[in-house]
């Protein structure tokens, strides 16, 4: 469990924070609006909203081979974002960056490039149960092209990977393990040190989702020793369509293009084309400037916040939840690992998730419901979906109040 | 009553709750506490309306020349508004309903608490209703 020192939770304004968040100074259906739909995407300082419309109307131009003043500068302010994101997740180079979408399209560059490169048939490929459509879909791609195997990590009752499980999947025909390190259902943070370990004790490569660890967990991929890792940077109070994919420089050489066009290519004749250096052979066409220029605001916003102090925060409001919600009459937990990021996931017997999504609506709370596009998972708990809500640093205990007292009139009309 | 005239029952109604949403929440959830049980030997695969992002269920049964429908929902909300269609089209004629004119949800602000997705699953239910009473014509008029 993240752990949670008075000092560290009470080093936050977090009064001065809400402030630096203008969306959440609004009412919705008639109430201040509660926004706890984090873990679909968290709302964006200023900092991230002016560098966005200061780039837009100091500089916007394309990037690296102009020669003009704007070019440069924009180059300038886009490669800094790499250096950033170098340096959040502790890559070795700033090669190892690769822009893309966001986690979803990460996912699909490795899937494509490296799964149709090197999965051969009869190889397997390893994910989870816990896992998000989108790290599912693209292997499955992968595995009917290739003839391969798709392997499925079970998890627990608690939500909890099984690892013995895990160990029995594993053997010399696995050849691509790949999980996330949180869960966007239930919150549970996987042991991935241990999972890439093991994996890598089979010469298999690891692939990490770190969508809901990105604005939540410390990240350190060369300690971790992953192969990949990526982020979207809307769920970490940046703008969307914006992510990286980082990749171990010896993988990503031979690897080969995922999109061919402008920026990837070195040299171009009709009889052969030779490609550009790292990360750029990633990168075709134009790319989404605006949005990783601001991106990197984002990145300085956690890191000077502090992310074991937002960490601390998150979590005394998780426990609060819980022990509010939990004592709500027929309120179930889904997930209840005891490592977890602030995602909380509940249902209530006999009321649909939609009822109470739309009655919590009523009073400006948003959570989400629904399976999160984790189907899988909502077969294994024999359940259509569930009430998520997902906290962010600028959320309070005064917050998960009104979520109670709205849960509570649901509740009481029921029954 | 005709179609119309329930439509503006419906109205005026609404327009008690002030456009206050969990008051219209809670009212349109009780409307669904209130429909008729549905047999759940009808609760069928073949009964489901397609394009509901909730399951709903829906049958029709021709009495006397007259149309009556019986409708279920997985969730509270989407069946208070499916109470609402069956106020307004039980005890009508297939003519009646095939001509009608729905205009009651833009009068309450349905989409304000419905959503894009709750709409197209209204919108699938008003269809499905609509074929219903095309069907029930269509064997009326073999029958004379």
């Amino acid at each position: 469990m993240t752990t949670t020192s008075p000092a560290l939770s009470t080093a936050l304004d977090v009064e001065k924070i809400r402030k630096e968040f203008p969306i959440l100074h609004q009412t919705v259906n008639g109430r201040d609006l509660v926004y706890f739909d984090n873990a679909a995407t968290s709302q964006k300082p200023l900092v991230v909203i002016n560098a966005l419309t200061e780039y837009y109307k100091g500089y916007n131009a394309n990037i690296h081979r102009g020669i003009h003043t704007l070019a440069e500068k924009a180059t300038k302010a886009f490669e800094q974002t790499r250096l950033t994101a170098k340096e959040y997740i502790n890559a070795k180079s700033e090669q190892e960056i690769v822009f893309t979408r966001g986690v979803t399209e990460s996912i699909n560059l490795v899937a494509s490039s490296y799964g149709r490169t090197f999965i051969k048939e009869g190889d397997e490929i390893i994910v989870s149960e816990l896992e998000h459509h989108s790290n599912i879909v693209p292997w499955q791609f992968v595995v009917e092209e290739k003839n391969a195997v798709l392997k499925v990590i079970p998890v627990t009752d608690r939500g909890e990977l099984d690892l013995d499980a895990y160990r029995k999947l594993l053997s010399s025909k696995t050849k691509i393990v790949s999980v996330n390190h949180a869960s966007n259902s239930l919150g549970t943070v996987n042991p991935i040190k241990e999972i890439i370990r093991l994996a890598h004790e089979v010469g298999a490569v690891v692939f990490i989702d770190g969508a809901q660890a990105g604005a939540h967990l410390d990240i350190d991929v060369q300690d971790l020793d992953c192969d990949f890792y990526t982020v979207s940077a809307h769920k970490m109070y940046g703008p969307t369509g914006a992510g990286f994919l980082y990749g171990k420089k010896a993988l990503l050489e031979k690897m080969p293009p995922y999109q061919g066009g402008g920026e990837m290519i070195k040299e171009v004749t009709f009889k052969k084309t030779t490609y550009n250096d790292l990360p750029h052979k990633f990168e075709a066409g134009t790319p989404n400037i605006a949005d990783v220029v601001a991106f990197r605001y984002a990145m300085d916003f956690i890191t000077e916040t502090g992310r074991a102090a937002m960490a601390a925060h998150e979590h005394n409001l998780l426990q609060y939840a819980t022990e509010r919600v939990s004592r709500l009459k027929g309120v179930n937990l889904v997930g209840t690992a005891p490592e977890k990021v602030s995602v909380f996931s509940f249902t209530v017997d006999g009321i649909h998730p939609f009822d109470i999504g739309q009655m919590l609506d009523a009073r400006g709370i948003a959570v989400r419901t629904g399976h999160h596009c984790t189907q899988p998972l909502m077969d294994r708990y024999g359940i259509e979906g569930t009430v998520r809500a997902s906290f962010a640093v600028y959320n309070t205990k005064k917050e998960i109040d009104q979520l109670v007292e709205g849960l509570e009139r649901v509740i009481n009309f029921m029954k | 009553m005709d179609i119309n005239d329930i439509q503006e029952e419906i109205i005026s109604e609404f327009s008690l709750l002030d456009s206050d949403m969990e008051m219209t929440v809670f009212y349109i959830m009780e409307l669904g506490q209130k429909l008729p049980v549905m047999d759940d030997a009808l609760k069928t695969e073949e009964n489901v309306v397609k394009g509901c992002q909730s399951k709903v269920w829906l049958t029709a049964n021709l009495d006397d020349d007259k149309i009556s429908f019986s409708a279920d929902s997985n969730t509270a909300i989407t069946k208070g508004l499916v109470s609402l269609l069956i106020r307004i089209f039980n005890g009508q004629s297939p003519e009646a309903i095939l001509n009608a004119n729905l205009y009651f949800m833009q009068k309450i602000g349905m989409e304000r608490f419905i959503g894009t997705q709750r709409s197209n699953g209204f919108a699938s239910m008003i269809k499905q209703m609509k074929w219903y009473a095309l069907a029930f014509k269509t064997k009326l008029e073999v029958k004379s």
